[in-house]
């Protein structure tokens, strides 16, 4: 059996793709720093897991074509899986050189992870000569396995990866499973599948088989689209009685959940709330204005500072010592101003120029808290401390008990939310969308830019504030720190990966990346990747430039925008394959006789 | 008195004088062709009353009030709408949301009472969309049922063309600007489009300024022809009128050979 030249560049491209990524895991530290990490009791570690998961991709990728309308897909065969083993074995190659250097040459003055330790591990404990094999033979056979995925029926090959993935979320994140398992009293069932915080291999193979049966049906934005069309096809009687039953099961759901999670995990998903209040409103500047704001940031800064000076006792020159209720209506009032002080002059500015005059106010904003100057009112690095949280009643709710801010999270996100899906579809929401599309031909067809502009600024001004008000309270003390550059860009990262212009996009991207990765200053659930979550995150931005740039969880408009082509194509198919509905083709010219 | 004014236009790039004193009246209920050869300035001159270029000098004066020093989009709530030579759709709103988004400086509600979704919000939404229908059924069935949410930019040409006049028509002008809207059709579809540009004078009562290469096109919908050249008028009046005058005739086929 030979390869074509096609193959064999594919197959050396891949194994470079892989074995590069395992040597950059290894050299980063990620490998060393997450070897403590089991999740499979005894056997897979989370630094293994790190290390080698590309292979069986890369296996799968080297020989995987591209399925073309109207041409039959090439035979599948052995020859697959001798790509998946090439492509391994290129990888494994590659490591092992990496080893062997890094065991004969002292390399930590420069890359301070490359140590004894990372080799012993690469070689699995093993002396050098026979260690080497096995860093060679795993990617071999990892790959292999990945290339013999082809081989599999489409629908089993699905079930095997749901199933895979099943196991490694449980495995991974422990704590939450471990937590909801305790809340709902069944702490045995949770120490017996968890030791040292891992999985036990048992358990691990249970719950495999228990999934694989389930029949994976094709996810994704096909899924949403269906359930979209069922939904409309059914009678809209039935449908209203559907949604308010599914809104009160979701209510019900949202007041039961805080007490379901317990303090840590209500902790983190409050995070979450704050930081999908701020991509909500940050989507409405960006998503649906196209106007790209790397300072917006500033806006939750005001909101949280004027929480602060109105309700804190220690605020320095002027606390009227306001309930937060009241503060609340004024720090919203105060955020849209200051959306219209930093907006006006800004907005007649587009695209490049607009994203570096905001950054630039954004970090104004913070300096102008930590300066000398205002330190009397705003206390300068010292900020801002004892803010007393939100009365409520007889209680006082505050970070303490992160449930009950969970609450309000829940609520803020709620608003925000409506807000948000309120304006898009409307008279205002149409003129930010074609402000996007074209800026000249809105104002020519009556839209007035500044205005529309301007609106659009102040919605996401007041929303950033009101998380603001909410993080003041939740935290009871502000300080510039909190509100750095990074803070508007992992805002950014939050909408771009979850899907620009899209509600529910924004909100898989905060889960996903505050959730689980962490936002800044704050923890997500693998608290293991803290050190490593900005590197995890720029990766994931790469990756999804290249590969999907719409988002996880795209907006329509913006997917047409990105697969113009292929939507055309689609549309072609479609009328082809029901000419009933002729479609006219772009090269219409005779297609409608009765004019 | 006539609709539309223009008073000794002057505007220019740099150097290069696009509209050197351009002086004419369009009347209510005109149609009227703006001819010229390629670079005479007669989408400079769309631009200038459109406000999208800042003429030097001259007034431009519509119904009455001069539109200079005016944005663009103040222009177009004074009753001044306008096709693109090269058709600039927003090409991923769906055709009816073209529409839609057209009549926003005819309606009012604000980013309050979209959140809040008050009953005159909502009234006002269903007015435009209804409105919306209404302009794209004008067009005949080219333009309706499934076609309304499908994105502007899977229409084919000439529908891209008619849906661009729809959604000049939604701003609810008195005064179209068309440029070249006959530019890439065949026989058939220009056909459709002259008897078009009378509907939207006989049915609609609009006044239509057109820029057209197309002189069969002129011939058929023009009441007045002006024709432009570097910038200034050269000639003005019914077609067969401009068409016999030897400037316009220089213009297009340039200077005849002298014997001497």
């Amino acid at each position: 059996m030979t390869l074509t030249t096609r193959e064999a560049r594919k197959t050396l491209r891949w194994s470079v793709i892989a074995g590069l990524v395992m040597v950059f895991t290894s050299a980063v530290g990620m490998m060393e720093s997450f070897d403590d990490r089991l999740i499979i009791y005894p056997v897979l570690s989370l630094g293994y897991l790190m290390l080698f998961w590309i292979v069986p991709l890369a296996g799968f990728q080297a020989t995987h074509l591209p399925r073309l309308e109207g041409i039959e897909p090439p035979g599948k065969g052995l020859s697959n899986v001798l790509i998946g083993a090439l492509t391994g074995l290129g990888a494994g190659v590659i490591l092992a050189v990496f080893v062997v250097v890094a065991d004969r040459f002292d390399l930590r003055e420069v890359f301070v992870s490359i140590s004894p330790r990372l080799v012993r591990l690469l070689t699995f404990e093993d002396t050098l000569p026979g260690g080497l094999l096995a860093t060679v033979l795993i990617p071999t056979l990892l790959g292999t396995a990945g290339g013999a995925f082809h081989l599999l029926r489409d629908n089993l090959g699905r079930r095997l990866v749901l199933a895979l993935e099943w196991v490694l979320v449980v495995a991974i994140l422990e704590g939450v499973v471990a937590q909801i398992l305790r809340q709902i009293r069944l702490d045995a069932l949770g120490e017996r599948i968890y030791t040292q915080r891992a999985l036990e291999w048992f358990a691990a193979v249970a719950l495999f088989l228990a999934i694989l049966p389930i029949p994976a049906s094709r996810t994704g934005t096909n899924q949403v689209e269906r359930i979209r069309q069922r939904l409309f096809s059914i009678d809209p009687a039935q449908r209203i009685r559907n949604s308010v039953v599914s809104a009160v099961v979701i209510l019900v759901f949202l007041i039961l959940l805080p007490q379901l999670l317990g303090s840590l995990l209500s902790e983190v998903l409050a995070n979450v709330g704050l930081f999908l209040i701020m991509g909500l409103g940050l989507n409405i500047v960006v998503g649906l204005a196209g106007m790209l704001d790397l300072g917006y940031v500033a806006f939750f800064a005001v909101g949280a500072y004027t929480v602060a000076v109105l309700t804190s006792s220690l605020s320095p020159r002027f606390a009227p010592e306001l309930s937060w209720w009241l503060a609340l209506p004024v720090a919203l009032l105060v955020s849209a101003l200051s959306g219209v002080m930093i907006g006006t002059p800004v907005i007649r500015m587009r695209g490049d120029y607009l994203a570096i005059v905001t950054l630039g106010f954004g970090e104004i904003i913070r300096i102008l808290f930590l300066s000398d100057w205002l330190s009397p009112i705003f206390g300068g690095a010292q900020g801002i401390l004892d803010i007393p949280g939100i009365p409520l009643g007889v209680t006082r709710v505050s970070g303490i008990s992160p449930e009950s801010i969970l609450y309000f999270a829940f609520a803020f996100v709620l608003i925000a939310a409506w807000v948000s899906w309120s304006l898009q579809h409307s008279r205002i929401g149409r003129a930010w969308n074609a402000l996007r599309e074209d800026e000249t031909v809105a104002a020519a067809m009556g839209v007035n830019t500044v205005r529309a502009k301007l609106d659009a600024f102040i919605v996401g001004a007041i929303l950033a504030g009101g998380a603001g008000a909410l993080f003041a309270a939740k935290l009871g003390s502000v300080f510039p720190s909190s509100f750095e550059l990074l803070v508007s860009i992992i805002i950014l990262v939050v909408v771009i990966v979850g899907g620009m212009g899209n509600i529910v996009g924004v909100a898989v991207g905060a889960v996903v990346l505050i959730g689980i990765l962490g936002g800044p200053n704050v923890p997500g659930l693998m608290a293991e990747f803290a050190e490593f979550k900005l590197l995890i995150y720029g990766a994931l931005l790469i990756f999804m430039m290249l590969r999907r740039p719409e988002g996880l969880i795209p907006a329509r408009a913006r997917y047409r925008e990105l697969h113009a082509d292929e939507a055309d194509q689609d549309a072609w198919l479609d009328k082809s394959i029901h000419p009933i509905q002729s479609r006219p083709s772009s090269s219409e010219t005779t297609a409608e006789p009765d004019c | 008195m006539a609709l539309l004014e223009i008073r000794d236009l002057h505007l220019s790039f740099g150097g290069l004088q696009a509209l050197a004193g351009v002086d004419f009246e369009v009347n209510e209920n005109e149609i009227v062709s703006v001819i010229g050869p390629n670079g005479a300035g007669k989408t400079s001159l769309f631009n200038a009353i459109t406000g999208l270029y800042r003429p030097d000098q001259g007034d431009i004066v519509f119904g009455g009030h001069s539109l200079m020093g005016l944005e663009p989009s103040e222009i177009t709530r004074a009753g001044i709408a306008r096709t693109f030579q090269n058709v600039r759709l927003f090409p991923n709103m769906t055709v009816l949301e073209n529409v839609m988004v057209a009549q926003h400086c005819r309606t009012h509600s604000g980013p309050f009472r979209a959140v809040l979704r008050t009953p005159s919000m909502r009234r006002e939404e269903a007015h435009i969309e209804a409105v919306a229908k209404e302009i794209l059924a004008f067009f005949g069935s080219r333009l309706v049922g499934y076609r309304f949410d499908q994105p502007a930019h899977s229409l084919s040409y000439a529908n891209r063309r008619r849906l661009e006049m729809a959604r000049a028509m939604a701003t609810q002008p008195r005064l179209i600007l068309l440029d070249e809207p006959v530019a890439g059709m065949n026989p058939n579809e220009t056909g459709e489009l002259a008897r078009l540009i009378h509907r939207l004078r006989d049915h609609l009562g609009l006044t239509v300024v057109v820029v057209e290469h197309d002189m069969g096109v002129v011939r058929e919908v023009s009441d007045r022809v002006v024709v432009l050249d570097h910038g200034i008028r050269i000639a003005e009046g019914t077609f067969e009128e401009v068409a016999a005058t030897d400037e316009v005739i220089e213009a297009y086929l340039g200077q005849p050979a002298t014997p001497t």
